[in-house]
């Protein structure tokens, strides 16, 4: 037989069978099929997941961190009042401080929507330890005299002891702010300081006031006392109101013109809780810069990732031959790749938010905040990392699909 | 002889004279103008068990990617069951492979991670049927090669012969109408080897087409028919022994 009639006898006429139809994977084996590659090297998979989880885990805890530190801010806002007005002395043309009216605290009060008024005066006296430190060293302590509604007004606390109330008001004792007390190296309530020229028991001791803190390196006595022991003239130098919340641009028009009729510009109205309101507003610029590096990490992760990718279709060209021999289009394996290196990208971006979730919370309880991450944040972070993954793949994936089964299987 | 029975062993999917695979004239090329199969003609059916041998170099290789469809001729044409191959897409193409063409590779290639089990599964993943009944018939399968009792072993648990047949059953879970066989006793010990190519023979008894890529002279001799490489070129093709009385005789 010739070599003619050979191909004429073995060319069939026509296919004997109809063609099988290329089959879909289902998801879970997509699934298992990308997670297959990471069972065996899961040291590697730790790795380079490790980039993409200290990227997540730093823009995570910044947000968290920032987050919660603006929660307790405005906690502590609240907790505090955005009511509090705070009136102080102006000066005139000469300079000169002005004196507002004893009873400007009472005609303050009389104001409809306020709903408590109170008064500090500066008076001339130091307060000292003992009496034999010099009275030059002051240690930047004001002494004021104070009336007894002053801590309910400012919101103050104390730490120890008692406030002034009318009784002790009469007599020279004395209450220290909490930069005060330890100016003086007063720590309980008991002793006595030297405060003008006599012994003045402590009373008690306040903790920080975030509304008035010009109380904090001040000592406090009874505005009767003050007149009576330290030539006290009875004009008050600040007053404090509290009104209803709906009313405080209403109050605050008309505080001035109150408590100084006379010339009421010369009078200084604030509202002590903008400032804690605008470090509230600070701190956002301070977290864009965070939150860049981070996403810088995140970057440098997702190169790590591709580079792990590159090298994983280099080492398995036989693994894709021997999948392209069982039946695995060049989607299929692409799809493998992608799925890998997503998966990749996302456990580093799991383990990343978790490990940021950890140190927020870590953070936060050290320093006593409430903890708060803005669940969008998370899901940001984790998509974020699968989408590095995706893109980090990519490349590698193509490359995986574009081999041929002879060359994959070629490569003993 | 026994090959008369064996090509008489009805089948599901037509007669003995179906041709599986039929190459014409196929010629590959490589760049650099290395000529690996030379206008090679052969055609394999239904319920055959056939030896390709030659030595290394002969182009055997080349002729087995032709064969299993991983690569397309330069010239002339392949047919798988009468579909020439190179109007097929790549998915098409990988159909093919998936339903139609088990593939035995002399070093296994399974999966060191998985069991015997999940690796022959494996041979059906790319079908698009569930896991549960993957699992179920790759049981059936590594039962079918005498491997019942290994399920649960890891490659690296199993002997050479072993793993060869774990490979094998991989390769015909699929109940593929053409099992291609690269060198599978190439890395075996001689016992383990002639189990392999009793498993095989068995195989074949069953109604599974074979075709095995070898090198060794003495286990050719002792499969049904021969297609003798060399440069290239199909030297000697004993033909289809009982299946074809008078059948192809020799080339050329």
């Amino acid at each position: 037989m010739t070599a003619t009639e050979q191909f004429a006898r073995t060319a069939p006429a026509a296919p004997s069978e109809k063609l099988p139809s290329p089959a879909r994977l289902r998801p879970r084996d997509i699934l298992a099929v990308g997670l297959s590659g990471l069972r065996g090297r899961k040291l590697r998979a730790v790795l380079s997941a490790l980039g993409i989880a200290i990227g997540v885990a730093a823009m995570v805890a910044v947000v968290g961190i920032g987050t919660s530190s603006q929660a307790q801010l405005a906690d502590q806002i609240a907790k505090l009042g955005t009511n509090l007005l705070s009136v102080g002395p102006g000066s005139n043309f000469a300079g000169a401080e002005v004196k507002l009216p004893e009873d400007a605290d009472g005609m303050v009060q009389r104001i409809g929507p306020v709903e408590s008024a109170t008064q500090t005066g500066k008076t001339s006296a130091t307060v000292r330890r003992t009496d034999k430190v010099d009275s030059r060293i002051t240690g930047g302590i004001q002494v004021l005299a104070a009336r007894d509604n002053l801590l309910g007004t400012v919101g103050g606390k104390l730490r120890s002891g008692r406030f002034l109330d009318p009784a002790t008001g009469r007599y020279p004792g004395v209450v220290l702010g909490a930069k005060a007390a330890d100016r003086l190296g007063v720590d309980a309530p008991g002793g006595q300081v030297w405060l003008g020229d006599q012994w003045f028991t402590v009373l008690g001791i306040l903790d920080p006031v975030p509304l008035a803190p010009e109380l904090d390196s001040s000592a406090m006595v009874g505005w009767e006392a003050a007149k009576t022991y330290l030539g006290f003239d009875g004009h008050p130098g600040n007053v404090y109101t509290r009104t209803k919340e709906s009313a405080v641009e209403a109050v605050r028009d008309v505080l001035a013109p109150t408590v100084n009729p006379k010339s009421p510009n010369e009078v200084k109205v604030s509202r002590p809780s903008d400032a804690l309101a605008a470090q509230l507003a600070a701190k956002d610029t301070f977290n864009a810069l965070l939150l860049g590096l981070g996403a810088v990490a995140l970057l440098v992760g997702g190169v790590g990732v591709a580079n792990t990718m590159v090298i994983a279709v280099l080492e398995r060209r036989q693994e894709i031959g021997l999948r392209r021999a069982l039946g695995a289009h060049r989607g299929q394996i692409r799809t493998q790749f992608l799925t890998e290196a997503v998966a990749l990208a996302g456990f580093g971006g799991l383990a990343g938010a978790a490990l940021g979730g950890l140190a927020t919370y870590g953070y936060a309880t050290a320093k006593g905040w409430p903890f708060a991450i803005p669940a969008g944040a998370l899901a940001a972070a984790i998509a974020a990392s699968a989408l590095v993954g995706a893109v980090a793949g990519l490349y590698p994936a193509a490359r995986a699909a574009r081999l041929t089964p002879t060359e994959a299987l070629a490569t003993g | 002889m026994t090959g008369a029975e064996k090509t008489l062993v009805p089948t599901q999917f037509g007669g003995p004279d179906t041709e599986v695979i039929t190459l014409s004239e196929a010629t590959k090329t490589y760049a650099g103008g290395l000529t690996a199969l030379d206008h090679a003609s052969l055609s394999i059916r239904q319920g055959e068990l056939l030896a390709i041998v030659g030595p290394s170099g002969s182009g055997k290789s080349t002729l087995l990617n032709l064969m299993g469809t991983l690569d397309r001729p330069s010239s002339g044409t392949v047919r798988v069951l009468g579909h020439d191959v190179a109007t097929l897409s790549d998915r098409r193409l990988s159909a093919v492979r998936a339903r139609w063409i088990g593939f035995v590779f002399q070093q296994f290639f399974l999966s060191p991670h998985l069991s015997a089990l999940d690796n022959v599964a494996n041979g059906l993943l790319y079908h698009g049927i569930g896991h549960s009944n993957r699992r179920e018939r790759a049981a059936e399968a590594l039962e079918r090669v005498g491997l019942g009792q290994r399920l649960d072993h890891r490659p690296h648990e199993l002997s050479g012969g072993e793993r060869q047949r774990t490979a094998i059953a991989r390769a015909v879970v699929s109940r593929p109408r053409i099992v291609l066989a690269d060198e599978p006793t190439g890395a075996l010990d001689s016992a383990s080897g002639a189990a392999v190519v009793d498993l095989l023979r068995e195989l074949n008894a069953q109604g599974t087409t074979i075709a095995v890529i070898t090198h060794d002279g003495e286990l050719a001799a002792s499969l049904p028919r021969r297609v003798r490489i060399r440069d290239g070129r199909v030297t000697e093709d004993t033909g289809l022994a009982g299946a074809a009385p008078g059948g192809l005789g020799v080339g050329a």
